[in-house]
């Protein structure tokens, strides 16, 4: 009896040296991690202050405008085209993701979550290549249809762009590629809506609309909205296919069609980082930084909805 | 005499099917809208020549014939709310189908325009001294591998160990924190992953600086995230039963998971790595603002600019030098090898998720 007291104290696991120091290195690469990303918005800030501070005359780059002169165009092109492709692959999206959970049969859903993943796997480069020198021609003719049927729209306004590498073609190739995780999210969340409530109200007579307005849709409403968020963070930082696709001037104007384009943060950083020095270096550094800040935010609240669902649906 | 032909009549009569659209209705309409329309842009085209009539936009105007048809009959036919069924339905299938279109066209092009230039010159030389026409990619190529290599060595011990730190380890607010902020990073826009790339190796290397590495880091900036999620994953589908077993015969945490956790998952992690890596293989903008552009083969990745695949592609398309229909072949060329290199990469990782799953249960 006197021993036992000692046995209890050997019931603690015992901490090894190989336990100590694979349980570190674990811990030390989630801090990694951590130190990362804080490292990023310290070297982000640090670049960019001497953008802040510096006389704008002497930076070459902003050609003796102030540095909020320089910037706004650049932000309100970003906004511009992230919204518009936003448009028109939200209804693109939830549709596919409706078709893929409720509407396809089996086989077919899994064979289009496939070809859904396969527009996610192909490279920007490709995207813009296409879309500069493939898309943007069968598009032209189109918008120069538009010019003359709808030209008191400020919207198609003109002059017609003859190439056709406007920002609404840069818009139609970032809703393509931001569809693949649109879809994939909806898609999940509409997976997720309780197989009761479906089955309660096609039992009742719903017809299948019915049935997805009635039980899906509130159910996922949190989870589309964040899945738009997400894609909308996606379009905010594509780089390569704006770039290559649009020909851009950087001006604010609203003109979808015509020869001179916004630009977006991004390209204009690919675009110009390569001949720029001394301060100019600075300023597109501090273009970056507004960008990391806006889709960060944007990340973060979309995150946070997904997250807070999960929590509650009950569905895991 | 009537009494027989009353009892056919009413056996042919379904009264379950009674007030509906017969299934191929759907079919038959869809099929008679683009004949309809086809018909009439024929006549709109008659005497012209046949090349010039417009499939895409018969299509598009017989599928919007279509919806606007089944509705009607639909709604006449049956009732309103079946008409709304049948309109939400035939929608959302056209989504589908929409969706189709700039895939097929993109594959399409690539191929059609990539073949002109996949030959064995595009395979054994590079850029250096060209101006015109030939030249190659053997310095994008390499240069593709190595720093791929580089950022897969950087970020999958990093996202490895953080997965593990998150499923055997992590309790509590860190743990939360790094899967909050890894989710967060997964959103990062790649071109502010090079600026960081390109701001630290600045900061240590002075100005103009253009390496190998200095791209590495970039891209691990976007893959680590990627590894973490995915390896994350697998691991939590470990059963506790292996764990458990493993504890009780006596075997410490660590060695638990080396010789338990890890075989059981390592197919699915396999296959994380490898679609995290056909993704970064893909990405332009960073490695432009870090690994600079070059038309000599290097293969040191601590000296010198170096050039990968996509920057090849974005660079021939840009500056096409005096020859740009050349320039322009070699820029499909390489689209072509880097999408044959992402489908290959995807396929593997496919294959291996299949053949190596782990047999759980029986």
């Amino acid at each position: 009896m006197t021993t036992a007291s000692p046995q209890r104290a050997a019931l603690r696991a015992v901490r090894r040296p190989g336990d100590r120091i694979f349980s570190g290195t674990a811990l030390g690469a989630g801090v990694v991690i951590l130190l990362l990303l804080a490292a990023v918005a310290i070297f982000l800030i640090t670049e960019s202050l001497p953008a802040f501070t510096a006389d704008p005359d002497e930076i070459g780059m902003l050609r003796g405008a102030t540095f909020l002169e320089y910037v706004a165009p650049l932000v309100f092109g970003t906004l511009w085209a992230a919204l518009l492709a936003l448009i028109i692959a939200a209804p693109l999206a939830v549709g596919i993701a409706l078709f893929i959970s409720h509407f396809a049969p089996r086989r077919l859903a899994a064979v289009i979550g496939y070809v859904v993943d396969l527009l996610a796997a192909l490279p920007s480069v490709v995207y813009g290549l296409w879309g500069a020198t493939t898309f943007a021609p069968i598009l032209q003719p189109f918008y120069v249809w538009l010019n003359e049927n709808l030209g008191w729209i400020p919207l198609f306004e003109g002059p017609v762009s003859a190439t056709g590498r406007t920002i609404a073609t840069a818009a139609l190739v970032l809703a393509v590629m931001i569809l693949p995780i649109m879809t994939a999210i909806c898609r999940e969340v509409f997976l997720q809506a309780p197989r009761l409530h479906e089955e309660a109200a096609l039992a009742l007579g719903a017809t299948r609309w019915e049935m997805i307005r009635m039980a899906v849709l509130p159910f996922a409403r949190g989870g589309m909205v964040s899945a738009a968020m997400l894609a909308l963070g996606r379009a905010l930082g594509e780089t390569m296919a704006v770039t290559m696709v649009l020909s851009a001037s950087g001006v604010i104007t609203f003109d979808l069609i015509s020869s001179t384009n916004p630009t977006t943060i991004p390209a204009n950083i690919a675009l110009s980082f390569p001949e720029a020095y001394g301060e100019g270096v600075n300023v597109l550094i501090a273009t970056g930084l507004i960008l990391f800040i806006v889709t960060f935010a944007v990340n973060a609240i979309a995150r946070y909805i997904v997250n807070r669902r999960a929590a509650f649906s009950g569905a895991n | 005499m009537t009494a027989t032909t009353a009892a056919a009549a009413s056996a042919r009569v379904n009264p379950l099917t009674t007030g509906q659209l017969p299934a191929w209705s759907p079919w038959a309409i869809l099929l008679g809208s683009w004949v309809l329309v086809g018909g009439v842009f024929a006549l709109m085209n008659t005497g012209g020549d046949p090349a010039d009539f417009n499939i895409a936009a018969t299509l598009f105007l017989g599928t919007v014939l279509f919806v606007v048809l089944l509705t009607v009959f639909s709604s006449v036919a049956e009732n309103r709310r079946r008409a709304v069924d049948r309109l939400v339905t035939s929608l959302v299938s056209s989504a589908f189908v929409i969706v189709l279109i700039p895939l097929v066209s993109l594959l399409y092009t690539v191929v059609v325009n990539g073949l002109d230039r996949f030959d064995a010159e595009f395979f054994s030389s590079s850029m250096r001294n060209i101006v015109g026409e030939g030249g190659g990619a053997v310095h994008a190529i390499w240069g593709t591998l190595l720093i791929t290599l580089g950022a897969a060595v950087i970020s999958v011990p990093i996202g490895l160990m953080t997965a593990i730190y998150l499923v055997e380890y992590g309790r509590g607010k860190l743990a939360k924190a790094i899967t909050f902020l890894v989710d967060v990073m997964t959103g990062i826009p790649s071109i502010v992953a090079g600026l960081f790339a390109a701001a630290v190796f600045v900061i240590f290397f002075g100005p103009g600086t253009y390496m190998g590495i200095a791209g590495s880091v970039a891209l691990s900036v976007l893959m680590i995230p990627v590894v973490v999620r995915s390896s994350e994953e697998m691991l939590r589908l470990v059963p506790n039963e292996l764990r458990e077993a493993s504890y009780a015969l006596g075997v410490p945490k660590w060695l638990t998971i080396m010789k338990v956790v890890m075989p059981t998952s390592i197919a699915g992690i396999t296959t994380g790595v490898t679609l995290a890596i056909s993704r970064v293989i893909g990405e332009t903008a960073p490695l432009v603002l870090t690994a600079g552009i070059t038309a000599s083969l290097n293969t040191n990745l601590f000296s010198g600019p170096m050039t990968t695949l996509p920057v090849l592609v974005f660079s021939q398309y840009r500056s096409p030098g005096i020859d740009p229909t050349e320039a322009l072949d070699r820029a499909w060329a390489g689209a072509l090898t880097l999408i044959l290199i992402v489908m290959a990469l995807n396929l593997v990782a496919r294959l291996v998720a299949k053949i190596f799953a782990p047999k759980l249960g029986r």
